[in-house]
């Protein structure tokens, strides 16, 4: 288990434009260690726009994003984030063992192992199994067990919730609850409710 | 080493990938096959003639199955979210670069120098000339892979990228296919090639060392569409 240094994100002045549109402007937020950052609006109002800024995909036009005190991009915070997006980074030739082997070389070894983490995502006994073989939801579930084998503390997710059954989405708030409970956070978007009880949820409404 | 892990798991999932999407491996090498074995027939039976321009013919038809696999180099992660993932890794982007180029390499550039042998003798070659024409592919090759990775990286978030990548990579690749076809052509006469073997070899280590850090930043540009 790690150890419960606080962490911060944190993000000031925050503004996008695009094709002459500004989608939001002076923006700003603070979490800390245990919080949730829920970003919600209509669709095009910038939620995406505002996770890939987050990510350091993209620049904001004005303001910065900073991890710790410190402005990103910046080789701690790489090693510090996860990202699951509308694209799930997973290559359907692959099995599922062989996807999250690629995504354990390319990050740091996490809290659970490759088998562990596909119990907790119910896809146990599908290692050797082609991802075209997969339903969307089992896909979506597989691309978060990757945020389960590797070393993170800020997970971003945009819309995790997307093709998930009930059951699904009850498991994947779990998860979350799970992590922002042993020193985790979270910055997402969603169309859904979501219900994480006992978890302090920021929520940030663009328009 | 971590980084080290991260660049060998980078080469064997695309070479394992290649594997199972057998017709991309079959492509250039196919058409690279199909292209020399046509110029025969176009010419006609006239061995001598054939013997003058077969290192233009090779180094050319190498060239243009090189550029026509480039653009499988980075489309399918581009695609599939997996380049966003490849540019989150905390390891430096240009070394898992590498290992892409380097699997596209191995299942373009060395296809292309294992079929090389047999296309040289169809043409009638002579065999001095032969270990230097596989010299000039051993160390050409590479070169047109890293150069192309510049190109594709800049023009990946492009719909149609095609016709500007063609443009921007085959001026830098001039200079290889000169060097390279003149060092096969003196080889044939029996003169001495050190010079172009020289001049190609240190073309292959600046491309070595300058050509990922302009692709890593390249795709990060590209991924921000």
């Amino acid at each position: 288990m790690q150890s419960h240094t606080t962490h911060q994100l944190q993000g000031e002045n925050l503004s996008c434009v695009r094709d002459d549109r500004e989608l939001f402007a002076n923006l700003d937020f603070t979490i800390h260690t245990g919080q949730v950052l829920l970003l919600e609006g209509k669709n095009g109002s910038g939620k995406t726009s505002l996770l890939r800024i987050i990510c350091g995909f993209r620049e904001p036009d004005t303001g910065a994003v900073s991890w710790c005190g410190e402005e990103i991009p910046q080789s701690q915070y790489y090693s510090d984030m996860a990202y699951v997006g509308h694209l799930d980074g997973i290559k359907k030739e692959l099995t599922v063992q062989e996807n999250l082997r690629l995504s354990l070389a390319l990050g740091q070894p996490g809290k659970l192992f490759i088998q562990q983490a596909l119990e907790k995502v119910q896809l146990i006994g599908y290692d050797d199994t082609l991802i075209q073989a997969l339903s969307a939801g089992q896909k979506r579930r597989l691309s978060l067990a990757r945020l389960l084998i590797t070393h993170n503390v800020l997970w971003i997710l945009d819309e995790p919730f997307t093709s998930l059954d009930k059951q699904g989405i009850v498991l994947v708030e779990s998860l979350m609850a799970e992590h922002c409970s042993t020193g985790g956070m979270i910055v997402m978007t969603s169309h859904h409710d979501i219900n994480l009880q006992s978890i302090d949820v920021q929520s940030i409404r663009l328009s | 080493m971590a980084m080290i892990d991260a660049f060998t798991a980078i080469v064997r999932r695309d070479l394992v990938l290649a594997m199972r999407r057998r017709s991309e491996i079959a492509n250039p090498v196919l058409f690279f096959i199909l292209v020399i074995t046509l110029f025969p027939l176009g010419i006609g039976a006239q061995p001598k003639l054939l013997q003058a321009i077969a290192p233009g013919i090779i180094w050319v038809s190498a060239l243009l199955a090189t550029m026509l696999s480039l653009d499988s180099l980075f489309r399918s992660d581009f695609d599939d979210g997996s380049l966003e993932q490849i540019l989150l890794s905390p390891h430096p982007t240009s070394i898992l670069v590498l290992g892409k180029i380097t699997a596209h390499w191995l299942t373009t550039g060395l296809p292309l120098l294992i079929v090389a042998p047999l296309l040289a003798v169809f043409l009638g070659m002579p065999n001095q000339s032969l270990s230097i024409l596989l010299l000039t592919l051993f160390l050409g090759t590479p070169i047109l892979s890293l150069i192309g990775a510049v190109g594709v990286a800049l023009t990946v978030g492009l719909r149609r990228g095609g016709m500007i990548l063609s443009l921007l990579v085959l001026p830098l690749y001039v200079p290889v296919l000169i060097f390279a076809s003149n060092a096969v052509e003196m080889a044939s006469t029996g003169l001495p090639v050190t010079a172009q073997i020289n001049i190609l070899i240190s073309m292959l280590l600046m491309a070595l060392v300058l050509a990922p850090w302009p692709t890593a930043a390249a795709l990060k540009m590209s991924i921000n569409s």
